[in-house]
């Protein structure tokens, strides 16, 4: 895989209509590392969906008799520093992972997308405030941002989540105006400006529909990335406060373990790895897919 | 024909500022320069131009889809360029367009009912929605499509379908004027002249005022009641498009109908050819913007510019200083008399395309 989770998509032709959706749920159920990708989101939501409803122990319950045990039958995968079950923290982390994942891109998406349609469909000083702001945002590196945010906001899994939802938001900004740029021009809008439909039924109606396959996109690779954000906050005490589960935290206390329980950090680790990719092969097999240029 | 005027341009100009950085002045793009014309009530007015003359700036600062950088825009007397608010939005009813491309004029994520029944969604409110359905499916039969079209997607359709889907949203509030900008270009020929005759049919049947925005001289000629010919941004000639087409006076435009190829082959040459590119607007030259091209450029062409309201007749008006002189050296040939023959097999032609009866005496004549 070349593309990262970085990659802006290119510019997807807006013709996508109610028809060509079949055509793009076909080519995207041919996708292999796509479906791969969904296996695997599926599979993780699943498990934290289901976690409360699993004969797992109780992820904060202690045993001292059992402090940092191999898998075995009784724990499959072994047990942490203070005898806690690794695999029940790690099912219950799998909620704060993903919740953190796509509450935080949902708070970009839900600033950054009618920044970008406001700042790209008006132009003039609005885009020109919006866009500079949102250049300086970039220019601070989005993992440095979200912790001096979180350290701001105070720890916690919701600060987190708002931390990083911040740091994603200059993102859809310019991603949305860069598509409204292009889409405003088209003939469409500008019929719809001469049969004389309102400002704010022009951008419901006729741009943000027209944008939204780009976003879908960008949205999916953010949710990787928020991923491993909320990780390293947690890793760092900024995230999800103990003793609630997270793989963040889990990883820091395993750390000092590595030689004596292998297993504590191995879980939490191939977690966070697969779920990225999981986001990640969706990402790119919904860019491919929705992608006109390859039907 | 009444001299009732219903839009009136008033020496209009657009100039696209290409700023420079910090608010410097770069250089400005003069794509309509001063252009004055009067439409009239119930007429077919067409502008004709090479590309890039300007023509569909003139067609969006008529509808105000740009405002003009000076002059005015009226219509029905009332001021265009600075309206707003209610009453912007009854010029939006009253004056609609009509897009060259179909393919990219048409939302591709709404149905047919959507486009067509959106005007009347902001211009008859009161219209309940069954009510507007109906309507919808009157307008597409109007257009010469079906009602279950309704619920299809632009994509569905071809070319001259989609053009028909736009033209059905541009009547659906009755509007007094369209400006069609380009409405056939982008047409196969056997489409053209189908949507042609629509265009003209629902003009007179609905007493529309079209402005047709165009660069093929022959559907011009053959819809259209007057027309202004346009060269970098200004106009150089106007007048009944009869008076124009045989009596054409503006080395440009006499250049332009030289141009069309003729029936029978043989190469048109009365000594009225251009020859070059037309400058770049962003840099015109000065006296009159045709000289660098034109065979009859004098001296007094490179720095006067010459106006179109110095010309005597007002039927027929042209930006030349030397019109009346140099009138006498363009003769274009009469077109040929069509052979009954040929007139039957148009009839024929005609009546298949529209849809009605084929007569047999056609035939007969033929024979």
């Amino acid at each position: 895989m070349t593309k990262t989770a970085t990659d802006t998509p290119r510019p997807l032709d807006p013709t996508l209509d109610a028809r060509s959706e079949n055509r793009v749920w076909k080519k995207f159920r041919n996708h292999k590392s796509a479906m791969i990708g969904g296996v695997l989101v599926v599979f993780f939501v699943l498990l934290a969906l289901a976690a409360p409803l699993l004969p797992i122990p109780d992820p904060a319950a202690t045993d001292w008799g059992a402090v940092r045990n191999a898998p075995s039958w009784d724990h499959w995968m072994g047990t942490d520093e203070i005898g806690r079950d690794v695999m029940a923290r790690l099912i219950w982390g799998a909620q704060a992972s993903l919740a953190a994942g796509v509450v935080s891109v949902g708070i970009a998406v839900l600033f950054g997308v009618p920044l970008g349609i406001v700042a790209g469909y008006f132009g003039g000083w609005v885009d020109a405030v919006v866009s500079r702001c949102t250049e300086a945002l970039l220019a601070v590196p989005f993992l440095i941002l979200a912790i001096a945010l979180a350290a701001f906001l105070g720890p916690s899994l919701t600060n987190a989540m708002i931390a990083i939802g911040i740091s994603a938001t200059p993102i859809f900004v310019r991603l949305t105006r860069g598509q409204v740029l292009s889409i405003k021009e088209e003939d469409y809008v500008e019929s719809a400006r001469a049969v004389g439909l309102p400002t704010p039924k022009i951008l419901s109606r006729y741009i943000l529909p027209n944008v939204l396959p780009p976003i879908l996109v960008q949205a999916t690779l953010t949710i990787a990335t928020a991923i491993i954000a909320e990780a390293s906050l947690s890793f760092l005490g900024l995230g999800q406060q103990p003793p609630a589960p997270s793989w963040g935290s889990m990883l820091n206390t395993a750390k000092n373990f590595l030689n004596q329980a292998p297993w504590m950090a191995m879980w939490p680790g191939l977690s966070i790895f697969f779920v990225v990719l999981g986001f990640n092969l969706l990402g790119d097999g919904l860019r491919d897919a929705l992608d006109p240029r390859e039907h | 024909m009444s001299q009732d005027v219903i839009l009136e341009a008033i020496d209009v100009a657009k100039h696209f500022g290409t700023s420079g950085v910090w608010g410097a002045k770069g250089h400005s793009v003069r794509a309509v320069d001063g252009v004055s014309l009067s439409v009239r009530r119930g007429e077919t007015f067409a502008i004709v131009g090479e590309s890039g003359c300007g023509k569909s700036t003139l067609a969006r600062l008529l509808m105000r889809l740009m405002t003009p950088t000076s002059g005015d825009v009226l219509f029905d007397g009332r001021q265009v360029s600075a309206i707003q608010g209610e009453e912007l939005k009854t010029l939006r009813r009253d004056m609609q367009f009509i897009f060259q491309d179909p393919f990219s004029s048409l939302n591709p994520r709404m149905t047919v009912e959507r486009l067509v029944g959106e005007p009347l969604e902001i211009h008859a409110p009161e219209l309940s929605v069954p009510d507007r359905r109906s309507r919808v499916a009157e307008l597409l039969r109007q257009v010469g499509l079906r009602s279950e079209h309704a619920d299809r997607y632009p994509h569905e359709f071809s070319g001259g379908q989609r053009q028909r889907i736009g033209i059905a949203r541009a009547i659906a509030c009755a509007p007094k004027l369209i400006i069609g900008d380009e409405p056939v270009s982008a047409l196969d020929v056997s489409v053209q002249a189908q949507v042609i005759n629509l265009l003209g049919d629902l003009s007179r049947d609905l007493g529309l005022t079209l402005v047709i925005i165009a660069h093929d001289l022959g559907v011009i000629r053959h819809m259209s009641d007057r027309v202004a010919v346009m060269y970098l941004g200004r106009i150089v000639e106007v007048g009944d498009t009869e008076t124009v087409f045989t009596d054409p006076k503006h080395p440009y435009t006499q250049a332009l109908l030289a141009a069309i190829p003729s029936m029978d082959g043989k190469a048109v040459d009365h000594g009225a050819t251009v020859h070059g590119e037309m400058p770049s607007p962003s840099d015109p030259p000065p006296g009159c913007r045709f000289h660098t091209r034109c065979p009859h450029a004098q001296t007094l062409c490179r720095t006067k510019v010459p106006d179109l309201s110095t010309s005597r007749d007002v039927s027929h008006q042209v930006a030349c200083h030397f019109a009346e002189t140099l009138q006498q050296r363009f003769q274009r040939p009469k077109p040929r008399q069509r052979s009954d023959a040929t007139e039957a097999r148009f009839a024929l032609y005609r009546a298949a395309t529209e849809g009605g009866t084929v007569t047999h005496n056609a035939k007969q004549n033929q024979s």
